[in-house]
């Protein structure tokens, strides 16, 4: 046999563990008697040793941390559903909230009669309140089964409840305008207000805990 | 082990973002590992396995179940390995090779605080030695050898991550060997 390229395939065979007993012998014959071969075979053997040798390295240590951070943003049903669960209190809180907004459909039930609130420089007129020209009302203005006329400056948020708003041309309110007239809408702003009061609660608790 | 990575796979697949930092924490070292033998070097080695992770997230919905997760996450790995060996940027790198100094890195004209005890010196010499004539070689038998030897997979592995057949994984392993043999055979 000569040293040809089928000693080097059979070489190849046997580092792939793919070479059968029978090669295995024809090969070990033909090294048993060629330097040359011998010599090429252990100097495959040994770079396959030196790769092999090349110690494990390591990732860094906040490798995890930067890929999370660097992940987009997942969906938020999962955010949620998994918040939930890590915060069984907040949770049986919300359940609370929830089952509090059935009783507010009765509420409703008795909130037929015109209100609003006190402000002594608000004038009323039968069902229509009027935040007079020239006027600056402080605080928030809340008005229930009425029509409200902004005709001067309201220093706070506006929310009507099934009723109407005009805004004059002179009118300014410096908060936020809301005009309510759905049982929904209404049930939806009576749940937003308690929420916001709660987290309120929450951030006090928060704080003072810090 | 599997089971445990299917299991957070589908908790990713649902969105949960938790489940994936576990992923992470098993595979990052071969991950980083793979890149930094196939770039040689440690920053662009973070970054192309930082990008293989969010690849990976982003697209975990293309990931069949019934395929080894560790093949497909590897194969993204080497892919982007390979295309940031093709359009290497003229980056300057501490531990860059100083161009004209054989085995001398920036770190070595960065005043070194610490003094290694000289067989440790003489082991990362080899090791510097053994990675500078990995990186020597054609990318294609790069990708082929360090699979095969240093993360020691499988033929069918490799062809798989490889996306090659069987028959030319081996062929590139074949000629890999004779060509580290030709480079080695004075170390």
């Amino acid at each position: 046999m000569s040293c040809s390229t089928e000693v080097i395939q059979l070489m190849h065979k046997y580092l792939d563990e793919e070479i059968t007993s029978e090669e295995e012998s024809k090969l070990r014959e033909h090294l048993n008697q060629c330097e040359e071969c011998t010599q090429h075979f252990h100097e495959l053997k040994k770079s396959i040793a030196f790769v092999q040798s090349t110690s494990h390295i390591s990732a860094p240590s906040d490798f995890t941390m930067k890929v999370m951070q660097n992940l987009p943003k997942e969906k938020k049903v999962v955010r949620i559903t998994r918040w939930l669960g890590s915060h069984p209190m907040i949770t049986a809180a919300s359940l609370f909230i929830l089952l509090m907004t059935g009783s507010l459909f009765s509420v409703w039930e008795g909130n037929q009669e015109f209100s609003v609130s006190k402000q002594p420089n608000l004038v009323i007129e039968n069902n229509t309140v009027i935040v007079p020209e020239g006027e600056v009302v402080k605080g928030d203005v809340l008005v229930r089964n009425g029509t409200l006329h902004i005709e001067g400056k309201v220093d706070g948020d506006v929310t009507v409840i099934n009723g109407e708003r005009y805004l004059a041309a002179a009118g300014e309110v410096s908060g936020e305008i809301k005009v309510i007239d759905e049982m929904f809408e209404w049930l939806w702003f009576q749940i937003k207000t308690t929420t916001k009061d709660a987290l309120h609660l929450f951030d006090n608790d928060k704080n003072e805990a810090e | 082990m599997e089971t445990l990575i299917k299991n957070r796979i589908s908790q990713v697949k649902k969105g949960d973002q938790n489940a994936f930092a576990e992923i992470v924490e098993i595979y990052k070292d071969k991950v980083y590992q793979l890149c930094y033998r196939m770039l040689g070097n440690r920053h662009e080695a973070e970054d192309i396995a930082q990008e293989a992770f969010i690849r990976a997230y982003v697209n975990i919905h293309s990931y069949d179940m019934n395929r080894k997760f560790a093949t497909w996450l590897y194969r993204i790995a080497t892919n982007l390995s390979i295309d940031r060996i093709r359009k290497k940027k003229p980056d300057f790198y501490l531990d860059a090779e100083v161009a004209g100094a054989e085995g001398l890195t920036l770190y070595s004209q960065v005043a070194a605080d610490v003094e290694l005890p000289e067989d440790q010196v003489e082991s990362l010499e080899l090791q510097a030695t053994i990675q500078k004539e990995i990186l020597k070689l054609p990318e294609k038998y790069r990708s082929a050898i360090v699979l095969k030897y240093i993360e020691e997979l499988s033929l069918k592995e490799i062809s798989e991550i490889l996306e090659l057949p069987i028959g030319t994984v081996k062929t590139r392993i074949h000629r890999g060997r004779e060509a580290l043999r030709h480079q080695l055979r004075h170390v």
